[in-house]
């Protein structure tokens, strides 16, 4: 139920609804519950709606402490 | 799948697993409860009990709304659908979670009831106005996460003047149902994983009330094995610390207020019902929503005749006390033997997020 | 195949094959059926045996072990990505006797037709099973035509019966899995499934994933010539890679180590399945084998696979274990462990 994943809108369409693109799979979804979207942001959507922008330095920071974790556990 | 498959590398997940390992106190026993049913699929599914050492125990939560939805919700979303004019729509766990006398959804589609799967509640909205005859009921259930949805839709039914599109709302509320199951005090719990898309909606902030009555430190988590994986480690790193606070680990998606046009959506068309029945918690006060009265014509139960009904859980079905978290699904004498997914009995075992049909699917092998 | 006798024609006028429907005059028996019959099947599919007209068909086969399946297909929509109805009951029947290692010789093709089924439709998915079939080198030597009315079928279902050869020596079955053994699979899992999805209305994805239906025969005959002794081999179809693993531990009462990194899936796939919530391993495969095998034989009988065009991505992903619980153990992405059940309930309906 909680089912929701990340996904790159590649297209604004009229209506608060754009095109989102998740590893070749596109989808049409609602952009409602969000203000000030860009094409190429990446989204969390849910049953059809973008819940949240995803904040990609965010991520980029959790992933290199993830980096950081492995490095110390090789030495 | 960018921002997925990096949060699910195995390299990644060892040194994880190794960090927990080494911050563990060995003397001492962690008792960690996952809120949320999407994150107990995850860690069955990616098997995180093997990675995590023996002193460190994950504990189900009631986080799943399929499954904490009592059995005269259902009954009454049976009775909708049996009603000749009308066309329900229902996301799919729903169809197949037994009611009163093992009646489901999926049984009233079979004989002949017009049930309809649906992926979006927009899904609903077409099919009302491809019916302009029919009465178009979208059975709504889910946390904070798919609420907004839920009410978008009918602020647009409203401005389409759908005259014949209506809910069956059973949104439920999560940081009140952690407050409930913390007053138990029933299960001996050391912190929570908490759920990752409801906090996007609601933000980290309503968590540090329970946090701070209780006692318990909440970590709220991403949805994917390490995020996981990470926030097991952020919990026992604040245990041994001698903290007590909400930390976010999901920091890609979730800050501490939320998306405030969600929460505005939500507060223009919903309102706090007294009280709700809740699977396992029993009647919890202001911890479910109902539609406003300036929307009452896109209210199901306001809109149809609802017999009163009271729900009749098979005797032997414990997932009540799966669901607080006092049993584990492999405690349950009907499990396996008798209540498998293609038999459920109760409705941990139907819907993918509930806990006995995790276990039954994934996790049967470290049981036995 | 010899050469095609000329057919002796009813006379009578064409059939509308632009603008006309099936009514149920096409399956009683008389004129029209006749005249279907000639003017589509026997064009289409065009052998010495269909064109005698007779109700069977009678051929010599060599002595031997024969093997017979038959499959009936009922998938909607008839017409996917990749494929149709059509092709997929020719490739799914050769596949079947393919499973055997047994060369498949002639296919027999009944429809059940819906009155109203528009003609032109109905000459797409014949001449694409005309097609198939040919491309397979199977003759479809006889078949059957029935029609129902409006409402009670679903445009048209196909059921075809195949028979085939197995060579001297060559003993698969599902019974044959030992512990030790490989598992290998052919190649990329879920496209069949995935295609099928993204044509289905309330679905709303678009993908590029094409169904990935084809006969396997050549890639077996392959493979044998390669390994004569493999133990098992069987199609993933319905309930997917996950289902034959199972029912295979079943059969040779054993249990499974997959890796799950090993197992190859599209990207697309994958995302499609996150979408719907589904797992790939459980989804429909059309054009895909899972052979097990004796590890002595794994290295010869991969490169066979890959050397062949619908082997190219094979690779083994697991293998037998003693496991008295019959349970396919899966090692995660993450390295922890979760067993793959049996599909519970149906994934989706009406996929083959």
């Amino acid at each position: 139920m909680c089912l929701a994943m990340p996904a790159q809108i590649t297209q604004l369409l009229g209506n608060e609804r754009a095109i989102v693109n998740l590893g070749g799979v596109t989808k049409e979804i609602s952009v409602s519950l969000l203000d000030q979207i860009s094409i190429g942001d990446y989204v969390i959507i849910h049953v059809g709606y973008a819940l949240t922008r995803l904040d990609e330095n965010e991520a980029r920071k959790t992933l290199s402490l993830f980096a950081e974790m492995l490095e110390a556990a090789h030495k | 799948m960018k921002y997925i498959e990096e949060f699910r590398n195995g390299e990644f997940a060892k040194a994880l697993s190794q960090e927990i390992a080494e911050n563990v106190e060995p003397d001492r026993h962690y008792q960690f409860m996952e809120f949320c049913g999407g994150h107990t699929h995850t860690i069955h599914r990616y098997g995180i009990p093997n990675l995590l050492p023996k002193n460190v125990e994950m504990i189900h939560g009631p986080g799943c709304p399929v499954c904490v939805l009592p059995m005269a919700r259902i009954d009454k979303a049976i009775a909708l659908a049996s009603f000749s004019n009308v066309i329900l729509c229902s996301y799919g766990d729903m169809l197949r979670v037994p009611g009163t006398g093992q009646k489901s959804l999926l049984k009233a589609k079979t004989a002949g009831a017009d049930v309809r799967m649906i992926y979006s509640v927009d899904d609903a909205h077409k099919i009302a106005q491809e019916n302009p005859q029919k009465e178009v009921v979208f059975f709504a259930i889910g946390f904070e996460t798919t609420t907004p949805p839920t009410a978008f839709a009918i602020q647009q039914a409203k401005k389409l003047g759908l005259s014949n599109f209506s809910v069956f709302c059973n949104h439920v509320l999560t940081p009140v149902a952690m407050d409930s199951l913390l007053q138990t005090k029933e299960v001996n719990l050391d912190g929570f994983v908490g759920p990752a898309h409801v906090s996007i909606v609601i933000g980290s902030k309503p968590y540090e009330t329970v946090s701070k009555k209780y006692h318990k430190p909440i970590v709220i988590s991403g949805f994917e094995p390490l995020d996981v994986l990470h926030s097991i480690l952020m919990l026992i790193q604040q245990i041994n610390e001698n903290r007590c606070e909400v930390e976010i680990q999901y920091t890609r998606a979730v800050n501490r207020l939320g998306n405030l046009i969600s929460q505005q959506v939500m507060t223009e068309v919903l309102e706090l019902r007294e009280s709700f029945e809740w699977r396992g918690l029993g009647f919890i006060p202001h911890s479910a929503l109902q539609i406003k009265a300036i929307y009452a014509e896109f209210d199901a139960e306001k809109r149809f005749e609802l017999p009163e009904t009271i729900g009749e859980e098979h005797k032997q079905c414990i997932c009540g006390s799966v669901l607080r978290g006092v049993k584990k699904p492999m405690e349950c004498k009907l499990f396996a033997k008798v209540c498998t997914p293609e038999n459920p009995l109760g409705s941990c075992m139907v819907s993918s997020e509930g806990a006995c049909a995790a276990v039954y699917a994934y996790g049967r092998v470290n049981a036995l | 195949m010899t050469e095609a006798v000329a057919i002796k024609k009813l006379s009578g006028p064409k059939l509308n094959f632009k603008n006309g429907t099936i009514d149920l005059a096409h399956g009683s028996g008389g004129r029209a059926m006749a005249q279907l019959i000639d003017q589509l099947f026997l064009v289409a599919f065009n052998n010495e045996w269909l064109n005698q007209k007779n109700d069977q068909a009678a051929f010599s086969v060599s002595s031997g072990r024969m093997v017979i399946a038959t499959d009936a297909h009922v998938i909607s929509p008839l017409f996917f990505p990749g494929g149709d109805i059509g092709s997929l009951s020719v490739h799914g029947t050769i596949n079947d006797i393919a499973m055997s290692g047994a060369k498949p010789l002639y296919l027999s093709a009944s429809f059940i037709l819906e009155e109203g089924f528009p003609l032109a439709d109905l000459q797409k998915l014949v001449t694409s099973m005309a097609h198939a079939a040919k491309q397979a080198n199977v003759a479809i030597i006889t078949g059957d035509t029935k029609v129902v009315e409006r409402g009670k079928g679903d445009g048209v279902f196909i059921t075809t019966t195949g028979i085939g050869m197995v060579p001297e020596g060559v003993h698969i079955s599902g019974n044959q899995a030992k512990p030790g053994d490989h598992v290998i699979v052919s190649g990329y899992v879920g496209d069949h499934g995935v295609a099928i999805m993204s044509h289905r209305n309330n679905l709303q994805f678009q993908t590029t994933i094409q169904s990935d239906t084809a006969s396997l025969h050549d890639l077996v005959a392959c493979m044998i010539h390669a390994a004569p002794n493999i133990h098992c081999l069987r199609d993933p179809t319905r309930g997917g890679l996950a289902t034959t693993l199972n029912e295979f531990a079943l059969q040779s009462q054993v249990g499974f180590m997959i890796d799950e990194r090993k197992i190859p899936i599209r990207t697309e796939v994958a995302s499609a399945c996150e979408l719907l919530g589904l797992d790939a391993l459980y989804v429909a495969n059309e054009g895909k084998c899972v052979a097990i095998c004796d590890p002595s034989d794994t290295e010869k009988l991969l490169a066979a696979m890959m050397s062949h065009p619908l082997g190219l991505h094979a690779d083994v992903i697991g293998e037998v274990i003693e496991d008295h619980r019959h349970f396919v153990q899966l090692k995660t992405k993450i390295g922890g462990m979760r067993i793959v059940d049996w599909l519970a309930g149906e994934q989706l309906p009406r996929i083959c």
